[in-house]
């Protein structure tokens, strides 16, 4: 019986720093969220409403602050306003974001793995190391190539691929230049946990019954490293569809993804209820996909039994 | 032929890749020594840019605040979240367990637009209703620490997995309180990874913006806030200077870091040989 190493008064220590920690700081913050996206607007003093009528003292929510995500004006068109716009831009990009990282990072996982293994970390610190100098910079970092006047339209101009100085920076170019830099890593890293773990002898196997190299790698490498996409690709989504900081840096002004419009919402427009109600349906967004991989995930592990 | 061609595509495509990551930090090295405010164009070597670096009271205050939110993050978050690894690896069975492990997963998957926007009305209801705490600094740590404990737990977690229960459970078999066995084994065993936790929680705040934006009060600038600040206004190489001198300091932490993990490692396994010899020989005596 592996009893725990601690006295009933230090468990409860334990676990209750912790706990409250979280009750304070995450669950009731996410409360007030939920709270303050089911009232009316107030006034700039009091930038809401309480939820209970004064002179009824009924309780009543307000659905408006949802309802005008998604419907523009009076009887307007569903489904054509701004914030759906930009919540398809973020999931938009936040895919294209994913497949680009998964198209340079697993070839690169792929590569590591496969490398001798006194290289191995070495190669892997080499990752990690651009992880721990702030992203912020590396971010700004980009602006000064992508720029008109910067280094790879300057080397462009030199190699003579272009005359005039293309427009890098502020398009979607440079946005997903900038999300793939900066998200790659999540991709690689869970891609070569998997991959280092695979048996290489069923690829000689492959090749031995008759396989050719693309072959094999696609029927036999692709599948058995499936688990390590799926997570790389959560790894990467999640975190790029509520970006922040890269659009407001590298994106154009058509660019704007959902974590913007909730900040302007909040401090420009002074539209609490409306910005609660965004972060509400962002989260709701998000959810739907980490089901799918825990749903994904748990088969996974069923099936490993 | 085609053997050759695959090895050299593989080398190729590593290449590309860290060059690709190493670019924007060899470009902020290079150009932090520009004697122009050039975008593409070295024209001569200059230490103008650190010397700016030095003058500029608001990036000077906004790092000393951010050494000192991420310091102290850092601390709560290693805690915390040694704490919670500890619960969800040890104590199996409690009341709210499920509650509890969704908690402190989710900052790690919720987005940081989200987590400063309720924090930040949190921080406005304890303000209205408490009077306390003022936005700025404390709001900052707080917001900080429950992103880094979810990624301190995470590392901790892994590593008390590793950790075989037996010699725990021998220490205990001869006599040793559970705070003995826990200080004395327990700690040591997995103090490489409450280091490597405070770490990471470390850089998480000394890097983050966005938590920063919501919760600072007027007046109260982290460093990257102030970096954010110049970087949506244009170029400026004194950016580059601080770049430089944070990948240096992180370079040497982190290299310091290895060195470390590799000499403690190569320690035990001298310790596990020594003992298999003397066990060895003390087989041989009988």
């Amino acid at each position: 019986m592996a009893a725990s190493t601690l006295p009933t008064p230090g468990k409860r220590f334990v676990i209750g720093v912790p706990y409250v920690w979280l009750i304070v700081f995450f669950f009731l913050p996410f409360l007030i969220l939920l709270y303050i996206s089911f009232v009316d607007m107030g006034n700039d003093i009091n930038p809401f409403k309480p939820i209970w009528d004064s002179q009824t003292g009924l309780l009543k929510l307000k659905y408006e602050n949802y309802w005008s995500i998604f419907r523009s004006g009076e009887g307007g068109p569903m489904f054509q306003t701004l914030y759906v716009e930009a919540y398809l831009r973020s999931l938009w990009y936040a895919l294209c974001t994913a497949l680009l990282c998964l198209a340079v990072g697993y070839p690169f996982a792929y590569f590591i793995a496969r490398s001798s293994p006194s290289v191995r970390p070495a190669l892997l610190m080499m990752v990690m190391l651009p992880f721990w100098t702030s992203f912020l910079l590396r971010v700004y970092a980009w602006k000064g190539i992508l720029a008109d006047q910067g280094v790879l339209n300057r080397a462009l101009m030199f190699l003579g691929f272009t005359s005039e100085p293309i427009q890098l920076l502020y398009t979607d170019v440079s946005m997903l230049v900038g999300m793939t830099y900066v998200y790659l890593p999540f991709m690689v890293l869970p891609l070569y946990a998997n991959l280092v773990k695979m048996d290489f002898r069923l690829l000689e196997a492959a090749h031995d019954l008759g396989a050719s190299p693309f072959k094999a790698f696609w029927l036999v490498t692709v599948p058995l490293s499936r688990a390590g996409i799926i997570a790389g690709f959560m790894l990467v989504f999640i975190p790029s569809v509520g970006e922040f900081v890269i659009p407001s840096l590298l994106g154009g002004p058509e660019n704007i993804m959902i974590g913007r419009v909730v900040w302007d919402e909040m401090f420009t427009s002074n539209n609490w209820p409306r910005a609660t109600a965004l972060a509400v349906v962002m989260i709701a967004l998000i959810v739907v996909p980490l089901a799918i991989y825990y749903h994904y995930t748990g088969d996974a592990a069923e099936a490993a039994k | 032929m085609k053997n050759f061609l695959e090895k050299h595509f593989g080398k190729l495509w590593l290449v590309m890749v860290y060059l690709f990551l190493y670019l924007p930090l060899i470009f902020m090295i290079v150009f932090s020594f520009n004697s122009t405010r050039q975008d593409a164009e070295f024209t001569g070597f200059s230490l103008r840019w650190y010397e700016a670096l030095t003058r500029d009271t608001k990036i000077v205050e906004g790092f000393w605040l951010s050494l000192k939110v991420a310091t102290v993050s850092g601390l709560l978050s290693a805690m915390l979240g040694t704490f919670s690894a500890f619960v969800l690896v040890r104590y199996r069975r409690f009341g709210g367990r499920t509650i509890f492990s969704g908690m402190v997963n989710a900052p790690l998957v919720m987005p940081e637009v989200v987590i400063g926007l309720s924090l930040l009305l949190l921080m406005v209801g304890a303000q209205n209703f408490l009077g306390w705490p003022q936005r700025g600094m404390l709001t900052i740590i707080f917001g900080h620490t429950l992103l880094g404990m979810a990624y301190a737990m995470v590392v901790v977690q892994s590593r008390l997995l590793e950790v075989n229960r037996s010699i725990e459970e021998a220490a205990m078999d001869l006599g040793a309180r559970p705070h003995q066995v826990f200080f004395l084994i327990t700690l040591p065993n997995i103090f490489q990874s409450i280091l490597a936790a405070f770490l990471l929680s470390f850089t998480l705040s000394f890097d983050d913006v966005v938590i920063a934006e919501f919760l600072s009060g007027p007046g109260v600038n982290t460093l990257p806030q102030v970096i954010f600040g110049y970087a949506r206004r244009g170029i400026n190489p004194t950016i580059y200077a601080a770049a430089t001198l944070l990948i240096a300091t992180v370079t040497m932490v982190i290299v310091g870091y290895s060195v470390w993990v590799a000499r403690q490692t190569r320690q035990r396994e001298r310790e596990i040989a020594a003992a298999t010899r003397a066990e060895l020989t003390a087989l041989g005596a009988i």
